[in-house]
């Protein structure tokens, strides 16, 4: 196991830069994820510090020691692939040793690590396989089983779950973070599947342009997002945004949308009066039918069993409300919605958090 | 999917038609080389003659030079096949894996060596081997057939190699491999069957071939057995019983090479290997 150290990493193609400068410094026995959508460039940071890509410039250091010269195999990481890259030819004992043969590790150490694993895996009894005789989940596991078989320093999974389905998915997300509660490795993990990132983070690394966006526990990035990106690409239903100015005249602040609604804010924020500013609230923060709040149109109404996504408008502007309430399922064609103070989040122009001045 | 009976009649029908069309000539061949050479006139459209005999093959066996011409054959399409395989795996594989300088120019050359008809090369290929001593020897023919093999087996091999996944050399590295033990043992193991497929085509080529081995052998002890063949023609008449018989014979290596490597060619090695 060893902490990694990410040092103002670039990465260009050719003249198109993938990575602007990342840094990000992970604490040994770590639980990192990488997110963002395609193209961010979370898998390119993976593969650079696996060593499959060079960096341009900057430093990548794995238990402190410098290994941006090192070839893959000298740099001690194990990577769990999206395809998960099986060996074909080799069937599931010889995938899972084929890191260990190939430091000619001792016959006795290889099968003892080969059943270790197996064991925890559950895939004693598929050792003599070849892959294309595993289904989906299998095939999972034992690209699961070739990484643990060797004790690296550290994990990195690249979209491990993107190619099973919803159930399936579920079950090896809980089994990879109980794998990573006992074996305690540092480990790198990227998805663009915000669940994932929030089930199974220590810590989350929101990636956006090749540029990273926060870096926090998963709670962090969802209730305090640090700009517009993280607010709308953490949490789903996804946050409600809307566009206004600062309004600091009166009794409280707040936010006059472009209809002349008044939204009050709890608390000044360090803004000007007239400042352009967005508005975030999430879905299940807007409150339904309060006593005195805004009239809306309810123009679509999604049960998803678990709750209900309600589609209202307010003022022709467009908001989304979830609720656990079911009796909203006959909702009429109008309520009224409040938006409480406390759960309103304020993104400047530019589009970075704005908090209260105390 | 539901094929209608009518529909797999048809299907089966045309595929019949091919085969008699395709197989129709080597049908010839084998049924002339068994006629005795007293009915080969007098029963010549009959489709089987009414008496066989095997005398044009022991003919051929003991009193031509065939069994030199096959040897020397054999000789001449093993080594190339090999040779032309091994380049051409090499090449292949860094084509399709490694982005380097003037790669666009080095395919665009192969290339372009496919696009000359090879009558135009007689001459100045004859010219340059003439003062290295190599016409009239099997080393020379094994040279020629690998320059001219190489370039499309490269691009053949690069096309296997194309089909096998990145992630499986990369997850080989992380694993602890070098490139070249990556290649080895986890991406050549994979392309067997291109491997084959290219011996197969570069062996059969090479065995085939008449043009240069007409150039560039003269005499029987260089003379590879298409270059034999032609000895069955003689001024006034066609020896076609023994040229029959002698071709009968050609094939057995060529079969006997497709059926070493048939195995590999039909079986899909990587299936398993990502998602699929």
């Amino acid at each position: 196991m060893a902490s990694i150290d990410i040092d103002n990493v670039r990465k260009n193609y050719g003249a198109v830069p993938v990575l602007h400068g990342v840094d990000l410094t992970i604490k040994d026995g770590e639980f990192i994820v990488l997110v963002g959508p395609s193209g961010c460039g979370k898998s390119t940071l993976l593969r650079t510090v696996a060593g499959l890509e060079e960096v341009s410039s900057g430093e990548i250091r794995i238990g402190g020691a410098r290994v941006n010269e090192r070839h893959p195999k000298d740099r001690d990481i194990a990577m769990v692939f999206q395809s998960y890259a099986l060996y074909p030819h080799m069937n599931v004992a010889e995938n899972m040793s084929y890191s260990l043969r190939l430091r000619r590790a001792a016959k006795e150490r290889i099968a003892s690590a080969v059943s270790n694993a197996a064991g925890k895996l559950g895939l004693e009894p598929l050792l003599e396989r070849r892959p294309k005789a595993l289904s989906g989940g299998q095939r999972q596991r034992v690209a699961m089983g070739r990484a643990i078989v060797r004790q690296p320093k550290a994990f990195l999974f690249d979209e491990p779950l993107s190619n099973l389905d919803a159930r399936l998915r579920e079950q090896m997300r809980a089994e990879i973070k109980t794998l990573h509660r006992d074996l305690g490795a540092t480990s790198i993990y990227v998805t663009h599947d915000q669940i994932e990132a929030m089930t199974l983070a220590d810590r989350v690394v929101a990636m956006h342009g090749g540029i990273v966006q926060q870096v926090g526990s998963p709670l962090e990035l969802y209730d305090r997002p640090a700009n517009l990106f993280v607010a709308s690409f953490i949490g789903s239903p996804a946050m409600n945004l809307l566009k206004g100015t600062y309004d600091a005249s009166g009794a409280e602040a707040g936010i006059v949308l472009p209809d002349g609604t008044r939204i009050a804010l709890s608390g000044p924020y360090a803004l000007q009066s007239g400042t352009e500013v967005t508005l975030g609230i999430r879905p299940e923060h807007v409150v339904l039918s309060p006593i005195d709040g805004l009239p809306a149109r309810v123009s679509l109404v999604e049960p998803t069993g678990f709750g209900i996504i309600l589609h209202l408008s307010v003022h022709d502007l467009p908001l989304i409300a979830f609720t656990l309430d079911r009796t909203r399922l006959q909702s009429g064609p109008t309520t009224a919605i409040a938006f409480p103070p406390e759960h309103l989040h304020l993104f400047d122009g530019a589009g970075n958090r704005v908090v209260r001045a105390n | 999917m539901r094929v209608s009976f009518l529909g797999t009649v048809f299907h089966r029908l045309a595929i019949l038609a091919y085969l008699l069309f395709a197989l129709f000539p080597l049908f010839w061949l084998v049924k002339v080389s068994v006629t005795p050479n007293d009915l080969l006139y007098s029963e010549g459209i009959r489709l089987w003659p009414s008496r066989t005999s095997f005398e044009h093959f022991r003919f051929v066996l003991e009193n031509s030079a065939f069994p030199l011409f096959f040897r020397n054959s054999l000789i001449v399409a093993t080594s190339t096949a090999v040779i032309v395989t091994v380049l051409a795996s090499l090449a292949g594989y860094a084509f399709s894996r490694f982005a380097f300088r003037g790669r666009a120019w080095l395919v665009a050359l192969m290339l372009l060596t496919q696009m000359f008809p090879l009558v135009m090369l007689v001459a100045p290929i004859f010219k340059m081997l003439t003062p290295l001593g190599l016409t009239n020897s099997l080393t020379g023919l094994v040279i020629v057939y690998t320059a001219f093999n190489v370039p499309f087996a490269t691009f053949l091999m690069q096309s296997f190699f194309d089909g096998i996944p990145k992630e499986l050399e990369e997850a080989a590295k992380i694993d602890g491999a070098t490139q070249f033990m990556a290649f080895r043992q986890i991406i050549l193991p994979l392309t067997l069957p291109g491997i084959a497929a290219t011996l197969g085509f570069v062996f059969t080529a090479a065995w085939s071939e008449l043009l240069f081995a007409l150039m560039l052998i003269s005499g029987n002890a260089a003379a590879t057995f298409p270059v034999g063949l032609l000895s069955f023609v003689s001024k006034f008449s066609v020896d076609f019983g023994q040229m029959m018989a002698a071709g009968v014979l050609a094939l057995i290596p060529a079969c006997l090479f497709f059926l070493l490597i048939q195995r590999y060619l039909v079986q899909g090695l990587t299936a398993g290997a990502v998602k699929g």
